[in-house]
């Protein structure tokens, strides 16, 4: 999903080359982006408009009392009424122009990441909740406030206005070559356009001394080179100047953060919490309430073994059968704390033995070769029992697989199965659950999982592998 | 009958040594940790190893690793595994070179002295004795096997998986309330079904199981 630039720098080194079909694609996408800056353009006007009407219908009216005194004439209907046209302007169109403009902004981030492979994060203040209790739609005052005050909607309106003044430059700069260049080349009138006769008849040759057909021709053949080797770096250009007016500032990236970690942690601590508990309710009612039973089991023993020796050896035995239970409890509960094969072999093993255990096929694939820290083990182990208990239990599937592998800086799991789909990760608490264990290491879940099936769920965990 | 012990908490160990012992075993080392293990099989050559899972200086499954090694340097020397805990995965490894003498119990079952030097002693003699828990999870959910043991009638994977777990034909029919010219038919139908050729009874035995096991 990168950008042609990007491509270009990426997978084949710095100064790998790309072709013609890359550079062309490159130009495509440079007159893709200028029809959005025009449709910015009107996006700018739109927004500027009322305010302008307004004030302008406010100064005239003003300037015009002072040099008339208070007479209401002709003039003064004018100026009233341009002032009401752009005050209504500001209440109905302004919001409106203002959400379009912010699609406008993601849009052309997105398309910056895909096209340029230039990445710009966005950061956008959280819509506040509805003050009217009961109604969906924010009061005008209370988006408008929010729209406002949010510092990316000003750096949103200065990229349309920095857009319109300097990134047409970028963007058809080399389309601009080659067209001019097609032409040169064309002009001498040696080349046959099919079914239209000489070029020559339909564009003028341009007048400079020494135009002649062949110095011409390299004139044109030299535009034309220029025009495409300069397309991808252009392109790539734009992004960067998108970039550096969109991009947050280290402020706001860093405020977004802190709001993302406190929110992680606050769930961490929760989850642990929670945790901790079902471990104490369950060693209290299992393994606890087993040992007691036996010290009286072996109290009782103990008085009977004069009296009656054979009641005294039932009494022991079940004393031992006791301790059988009471350790196998105790395995349950340590499997779900840290499974063993977890720590004895590390992640891949371990949902190797997951899937042994599951009531499923479950094909395990990928190499995986050293271990991952311990927490990010122990995170992607729960995540995948808990995405395969899933799919036994609501997809209907008869198989799954689980592909692992650790590829630039991130362990990757992929988890699907030739079920009935429809898992929707709104619905179901397990699947929240998943994603908020892998959001404590700034992993991300993400489900497709049409209806019909199949089921595919991309874990991706940032982390070193030792 | 000459054991080797690998156990790294002493109590346990001691338990271990005065439990064979108390059942006629001659016990010629007992270990705490995979490389003095790995050196006594080497210099006591016994006729069975008994090997914690878990065991220092890693505390992972270094005994299980130490198991696996003396039984490539000395193939078919019987080994049986103790754990805390049982993994399908590890049963796997340790059934794989097709040998038999291989057991893996939990350790829990040390807690019955007759049965427990029971399985030391079919292992020794090249049997398997897989642990009922880990024959329990591969039962929890093989009513969908496919292949030759898809075949296999319920009363004959119920046959198949106490063999599994150890037992003689006799213990079988013990448990099944059955004669046990029953349990002999049972088995001679597995056999046949698993595509086993006649040789050795004890054998075909070891290779039924790895056909369930290695599913």
């Amino acid at each position: 999903m990168n950008g042609v630039a990007a491509r270009a720098g990426e997978a084949r080194g710095p100064r790998a080359r790309l072709g013609l079909h890359g550079r062309l694609l490159a130009m495509a996408y440079a007159l893709a982006l200028f029809g959005l800056l025009l449709t910015g353009a009107v996006l700018l006007l739109v927004v500027l408009a009322p305010l302008v009407l307004a004030a302008l219908g406010l100064g005239q009216f003003f300037k015009y009392q002072l040099n008339h005194g208070l007479a209401f004439d002709g003039q003064d209907a004018r100026d009233v009424l341009a002032l009401l046209l752009g005050l209504a302007c500001c209440r109905f169109v302004l919001p409106a122009a203002l959400l379009a403009t912010r699609r406008l902004a993601m849009l052309t981030r997105r398309l910056s990441a895909r096209w340029c492979g230039v990445p710009i994060a966005a950061a956008y203040a959280p819509a506040p909740v509805p003050a009217w209790a009961g109604s969906r739609r924010l009061g005008y005052q209370q988006r408008m406030s929010w729209l406002l005050s949010d510092v990316s909607t000003w750096r949103d309106l200065l990229w349309l206005a920095v857009n319109l003044v300097t990134g047409w430059v970028l963007l058809l700069a080399p389309v601009t070559l080659v067209g001019v260049g097609v032409i040169a080349f064309l002009v001498p009138g040696s080349v046959i356009v099919p079914g239209m006769g000489t070029a020559s008849r339909w564009v003028p040759p341009p007048a400079f001394p020494g135009n002649t057909p062949s110095v011409l021709l390299v004139i044109g053949v030299a535009l034309v080179a220029l025009g495409l080797g300069t397309a991808p770096v252009a392109l790539r250009g734009y992004g960067g100047l998108a970039r550096l007016v969109l991009a947050p500032s280290r402020e706001a990236d860093l405020a977004r953060r802190v709001e993302q970690l406190a929110q992680t942690r606050r769930e961490t601590l929760d989850t642990g919490a929670a945790e901790l508990r079902r471990i104490e309710r369950d060693l209290h009612d299992g393994a606890q309430a087993r040992l007691v039973a036996m010290g009286l089991t072996l109290d009782a023993a103990g008085r009977l073994i004069d009296t009656d020796p054979a009641a005294a050896r039932a009494l022991l035995y079940e004393a031992r059968d006791a301790s059988a239970r009471a350790l196998a409890e105790l395995r349950d509960l340590v499997r779900g704390i840290h499974p063993p094969v977890l720590a004895d072999r590390g992640l891949a093993d371990a949902i190797r033995a997951l899937a042994l255990d599951s009531p499923l096929r479950v094909q395990v694939t990928g190499p995986l070769d050293g271990r991952l820290p311990a927490p990010v083990e122990s995170a992607g182990y729960f995540a995948v029992s808990e995405l395969l208990a899933n799919v036994a239990k609501h997809s209907g599937a008869g198989a799954a697989a689980v592909d692992l592998r650790h590829s630039s800086g991130s362990l990757r799991i992929i988890v699907s199965d030739d079920g009935a789909g429809g898992a929707d990760p709104s619905r179901g608490t397990g699947l929240q659950g998943v994603a908020r264990r892998v959001a404590a290491f700034d992993g991300v879940l993400v489900v497709s999982s049409p209806a019909g099936g199949p089921t595919v769920i991309n874990l991706e965990v940032p982390c070193e592998l030792s | 009958m000459r054991v080797v012990i690998a156990e790294d908490l002493f109590l346990l160990r001691d338990g271990l040594i005065r439990l064979l012992e108390a059942y006629g075993f001659e016990v010629s080392a007992a270990v705490d940790n995979g490389e003095d293990f790995l050196a006594a099989v080497r210099s006591n050559r016994p006729d069975i190893a008994v090997v914690d899972v878990r065991l220092p200086p890693s505390f992972t499954d270094e005994g299980l690793r130490a198991a696996l090694r003396a039984r490539a340097e000395q193939p078919g020397l019987p080994i049986l595994v103790l754990s805390q805990y049982v993994e399908q995965l590890y049963a796997r490894e340790l059934l794989a070179d097709g040998a038999g003498a291989v057991g893996y119990l939990l350790k829990d079952r040390v807690l019955d002295g007759a049965q427990f030097t029971d399985a030391v002693k079919r292992v020794a003699d090249g049997g398997t004795a897989m642990d009922p828990e880990v024959i329990a999870r591969l039962l929890a959910h093989s009513t969908a096997a496919e292949g030759p043991l898809g075949r296999l009638s319920p009363r004959e994977r119920e046959v198949l998986s106490l063999m599994a777990e150890g037992r003689s034909n006799a213990a079988i029919a013990a448990r099944l309330v059955v004669t046990e010219r029953a349990v002999a038919k049972h088995t001679a139908a597995i056999f046949t079904k698993l595509d086993l050729q006649p040789s050795d009874d004890d054998n075909r035995r070891v290779l039924a199981v790895l056909a369930y096991l290695g599913r």
